[in-house]
């Protein structure tokens, strides 16, 4: 670990004062410290955010939810009314990382969270994402784990975090603070994909905070779940997931959501998947054709050339969890 | 000899487990003496080559590093002779060769970690890297490691009936235990102490007595608890001999612990298998001959080889059986004993051909094995000391419920899940060596026992006081035991099974020798209430030593030490270790049992219940028993699921070297697992009657594992881990 200097942020003004100078917010710490550790993040200053007042969840209109940047994993998971309007971000959250790691970790600091690249974690080993211009060891070497969709030759590492899939798939908007003053970013904008500049990750500016996710309201009521594959039981990275969410009424589909996780170096949206469905009657059949679309594009590499085809099976049981059917 | 069994087959709790759930127990990396700094290692970050500049300059600025070595300033050390595993063990920066991705090549010491890991990562290395080659199957043999023949193997299965011919692949594993390998160590002169983690004090002893050139008798090695090893601590690494040269250096007590990711470089490993097994049998099932070629990786400068030939070759009954063990010479550390070492890589494919033979030949596997259940050891031709292996067979299908598989694989469904059971059989030598333990009974009427044994999970201090108790007389209560120490009497490494049948024979015997002494001490003293009993017709039972017809007539350890002016009895126990030649074929023997649910739309392999049946003769301890065995199911379900040390064969670096990447069970896959263990004794193995258990319990549960995917699936997966990707 390199040298730093740590400061907690007594009130927002502190913090943003704090983040324009260069230093990094810190929350519940479980990624960045961990990249400290490695010597993959080398910040010179940490601006400790905990105590600021980002930890509500706030119901906003018709089924929308602004949760706050500061509020945990494990909180957001639990909050009733987060288990009732979308099931989806609850699931998404339980099944990752630990328990313990979910009490510590916030909302704000998960959808922040780094590739989980082994060699990006690996100062040893090429990666243009944390060394710009040293090359991708991954692109050739051992990426199992590795996107197939959104890569580019710079950069093939996935987006780790299960929630921002639920996000992706809901929506959300992503509120931003900053010495211009506050933004509202769409979250399929927030995350970036790594083209030319894999160093480049989120769409935040200079100092910027975020405060809050909002899922918008929707009109019609969503029902939603989170199905995440993975080789064991718990405690791992999603080889694929699928975050879905069906509004179905008069047995039409209405809306549809669908967002992959494991395969994108960012969240993946899934259009295709979701205009396949609009307008259509649930079922086996159904859930088989639009699935047949959640890996266009996909551009496998050596070690991970199942995962197209295990995106596909994933977002049909999905799409069969959560619209019913057999 | 007829002391009450008190305590031993009782499944009392470990003597020490509030120390070790409390924080109380010291491990290595605990102990801080006086002025103690701390040393981090550099590793290499190429595979092969030679180290061409070492730019310290940035890291000894930094204010409170004392030291940066390397070999461009490490003392020269004295020659080493390799003695297991033959060849040229890797020493503390003596030259500029790096033989492997995460070879120590510099450390740096400060007056904090913090310091230090700074310091290290502020270390510039420079090399002229070499083309390693790390990929087994891409890499010529060195042939004659271990060969074994009878009949003609090849003849018998030109002209078999029924033939198999499969290649097994195994993944290379890595221990993983908890408590990652760390070292105090100090220098006093001339004279060394240590507090390392280690399986075999004495073995640290006698390696770093080697590494710099000074006496046996001026090291210590103190280690009187390990959290978890698995193996990987049976050895004193390089990194103990860079701790102790670090602190000769500064001067200084100095600690080092490897780092997660640094388990994965120096400290041994499962090796990576290919084994081509081919079967000939009979139309009946009988086997008529078989061949066993398998690879292993081993390093360039030590050559490894365990036993995995042994199931292949006596655990069936097989006229004709030829076998080679080559190992294939790579740019990597040096493998070493994991859990089960050979046994669990052999039995895979042993076990798994056996299962593939059964389907082709529509048999039940267990009425396939009975089959080919042996009279006597066909390997070495000795009678087997005890083999109550049908009796797992018969207990396990009975209490599993094997009557409600279905033989036809894929005819079990829930849900999306396909339903599969399998079951294997396990082995594993009857291992026993020289062993020595020093009782010590005090006028108080409690007593010490130590020997220079160790703990790395068992309950060896539990089970020794268990034995101690029984043999003196004594309640649990009263009887001390103290380990890792090697000043303590000699004790072999704690590894292979043998510590309960070795350091509990020998602890037996000081026990028993110690009561005799007692009893003679009463029987003819004539202020004794026992003066003139036979000593034979004396007993001792809580401390109290009686007539055995007059129960009334006694009196204590205490009042008889005391009436004697005797302050203590001391006695040294001691057993000779295994007869040579052995007269016996001595084993341990499971049968294990898995369900298994297979979502095969996404390939999700999911254990749900597993079933261990063990003849292992006599348990001490029921209790540590069966935590033995379910961490044992729990290594296997990560051999046959999940375990996979992954090698980027471009530069020889290890992937996923940190516990997010390396997947071990959670308790999440780790549901519904039971032991039983048959009753028994083994005198012939040793005489306290047991043949070992932390070994055999890991063998045959990846084959299980594996031949249940078999029959939930129909899918036969010739490779470990069986991942997604295998199954899809």
């Amino acid at each position: 670990m390199h040298p730093f200097t740590y400061a907690k942020a007594a009130d927002m003004r502190e913090a943003l004062n704090a983040g324009w100078r260069g230093g990094r917010y810190v929350a519940g710490g479980t990624t960045l410290v961990d990249l400290m550790r490695e010597t993959v993040e080398r910040p010179d200053v940490l601006v400790d955010i905990s105590s600021l007042p980002l930890r509500e969840v706030v119901v906003t209109g018709r089924g929308g939810l602004r949760i706050g940047a500061l509020v945990r994993m494990a909180e957001a998971a639990a909050h009733p009314k987060v288990r009732v309007l979308y099931p989806v971000i609850s699931e998404a959250l339980e099944l990752s990382a630990s328990a313990q790691l979910r009490n510590m970790a916030t909302i704000g600091g998960n959808i922040m969270q780094r590739t989980r690249c082994t060699y990006f974690r690996d100062v040893t080993a090429a990666c243009n994402k944390r060394e710009p211009g040293s090359g991708c060891a991954a692109l050739h070497g051992y990426n199992r784990s590795h996107a197939i969709l959104g890569t580019s030759d710079h950069c093939v590492a996935t987006h780790p975090s299960d929630v921002a899939v639920a996000f992706a798939a809901l929506e959300a908007t992503v509120h931003v603070l900053g010495p211009d003053g506050e933004r509202r970013i769409a979250f399929a904008d927030f995350l970036l994909r790594p083209g030319s500049t894999p160093n480049r990750e989120q769409a935040l500016r200079k100092g910027e905070l975020i405060t809050a996710v909002e899922i918008p309201a929707h009109a019609r009521p969503l029902k939603s779940g989170y199905l995440k594959v993975r080789d064991r039981q718990s405690y791992e990275f999603a080889l694929t997931s699928a975050a879905v969410a069906l509004h179905v009424s008069g047995g039409v589909i209405r809306e549809a959501k669908v967002a992959a996780g494991g395969v994108g170096t960012v969240p993946w949206k899934l259009p295709a998947v979701e205009r396949h469905l609009i307008g259509e009657r649930p079922s086996d059949r159904l859930w088989a054709e639009a699935a047949e679309h959640a890996a266009d594009g996909a551009r496998p590499l050596t070690h991970n050339g199942f995962k197209p085809e295990l995106l596909k099976r994933t977002v049909e049981r999905q799409l069969r969890t959560v619209g019913g059917t057999k | 000899m007829s002391q009450p069994q008190a305590a031993v087959g009782a499944a009392v709790p470990r003597v020490d487990a509030r120390l070790r759930v409390t924080g109380g127990a010291k491990y290595a990396a605990d102990n801080s003496p006086d002025g103690v700094v701390h040393a981090v290692i550099v590793e290499s970050s190429i595979g092969r080559g030679r180290i061409t500049g070492i730019d310290t300059r940035a890291a000894e600025a930094r204010p409170g590093v004392l030291k940066v070595i390397s070999h461009l300033n490490a003392p020269k050390l004295p020659p080493v002779e390799g003695r297991f595993p033959p060849g040229k063990p890797l020493r503390a920066f003596q030259d500029d060769r790096v033989q492997f991705f995460g070879q120590p090549v510099a450390v740096a010491v400060a007056t904090t970690l913090e310091t230090a890991q700074h310091a290290a990562s502020l270390v510039k290395v420079s090399y002229d890297a070499e083309t390693s080659s790390t990929d087994i199957s891409d890499a010529d043999a060195a042939g004659g490691t271990q060969t074994y023949a009878r009949g003609d193997a090849d003849r018998a299965l030109d002209s078999a009936p029924v033939r198999l011919d499969t290649t097994y692949r195994t993944a290379r594993n890595h221990h993983n235990p908890m408590e990652p390998a760390g070292i105090v160590a100090q220098w006093d002169g001339d004279r060394l102490t240590v507090w390392e983690k280690t399986q075999y004090v004495q073995g640290t002893v006698f390696t770093l007595s080697g590494e710099f050139g000074i006496p046996p008798d001026h090291i210590r090695v103190i280690s009187p608890f390990i959290g978890g090893a698995f193996g990987n601590a049976a050895r004193a690494w390089v990194h103990s001999v860079i701790a102790a040269m670090a602190a000769r250096e500064v001067k200084r007590p100095v600690k080092l612990v490897l780092t997660r990711r640094q388990m994965y470089f120096t400290v041994g490993y499962r090796p990576a298998y290919e084994y081509g097994l081919r079967l000939g049998a009979d139309r009946g099932g009988r086997l008529t001959a078989s061949t066993h070629d398998v690879r292993a990786e081993s390093s360039r400068y030590e050559t490894y080889s365990e036993s995995v030939l042994v199931p292949g070759r006596m655990l069936y009954s097989t006229p004709n059986v030829r076998q080679a063990y080559d190992h294939v010479p790579l740019d990597v550390s040096t493998p070493w004993f994991m859990r089960g070492p050979g046994y669990a890589s052999g039995a895979y494919p042993v076990e798994s051909a056996m299962d593939e033979l059964a389907h082709e030949l529509g048999v039940d596997p267990i009425e396939l094995r009975l089959r080919n259940e042996p009279s006597d050891d066909e390997s070495s031709n000795l009678p087997f000391s005890t083999r109550r292996l049908r009796d797992c067979y018969r207990t396990g299908a009975r209490e599993f419920g094997w009557h409600r598989r279905n033989p036809k694989p894929r005819s079990t469904r829930d849900g999306d899940w396909l339903i599969g059971m399998g079951m294997a059989a396990g082995v594993y030598d009857t291992m026993r060596s020289e062993a020595q333990a020093s009782v010590r009974l005090d006028a108080d009427g409690t007593a010490l026992v130590q020997s220079a044994t160790s703990d790395m999970g068992p309950g060896t201090a539990t089970s020794m006081s268990q034995v101690a108790a029984d043999a003196l007389g004594l309640t649990m209560r009263q009887v001390t035991f103290r380990l890792g120490d090697s000043l303590m009497p000699p004790a072999p490494v704690h590894a292979g099974s043998q510590t309960m049948a070795s350091v509990g024979s020998a602890v037996q015997d000081g026990c028993d020798k110690l009561r005799k002494q007692a009893i003679a001490l009463a029987v003819n003293d004539k202020g004794s209430p026992l003066h003139g009993v036979d000593a034979a017709d004396i007993v001792v039972r809580g401390g109290r030593l009686y007539a055995k017809g007059e129960p009334t007539r006694g009196e204590t350890y205490q009042r008889l030490l005391a009436r004697n002016d005797r302050t203590h009895l001391e006695v040294l126990g001691s057993y000779a270790g295994a007869p040579e030649p052995e007269r016996f074929s001595l084993y341990a023997y499971s049968a294990i049992f898995a369900e298994v649910a297979v979502d095969a739309r996404l390939g999700l392999v999911r254990v749900r219940r597993m079933l261990g049946v063990y003849d292992a003769a006599r348990i001490v301890n029921p209790r540590l028993a069966d935590s033995q065995a379910i961490g044992a199911m729990t290594g296997g379900i990560g051999q046959a699921l999940l375990e996979h040390t992954v090698t980027d064969h471009r530069d020889g670096r290890i992937v996923n070297a940190n516990l997010a990447d390396y997947l071990v069970p959670t308790h999440a896959d780790m549901p519904d697992l039971k032991a039983i263990f048959i009753d028994g004794q083994d005198y012939e193995a040793d005489p306290i009657g047991v043949k070992g258990l932390g070994e055999v319990v890991i063998v045959g549960v990846a084959p299980a594992i594996a031949n249940a995917v078999f029959n939930a699936t129909g899918r036969r997966i010739r490779q470990l881990p069986i991942t997604a990707e295998a199954l899809l």
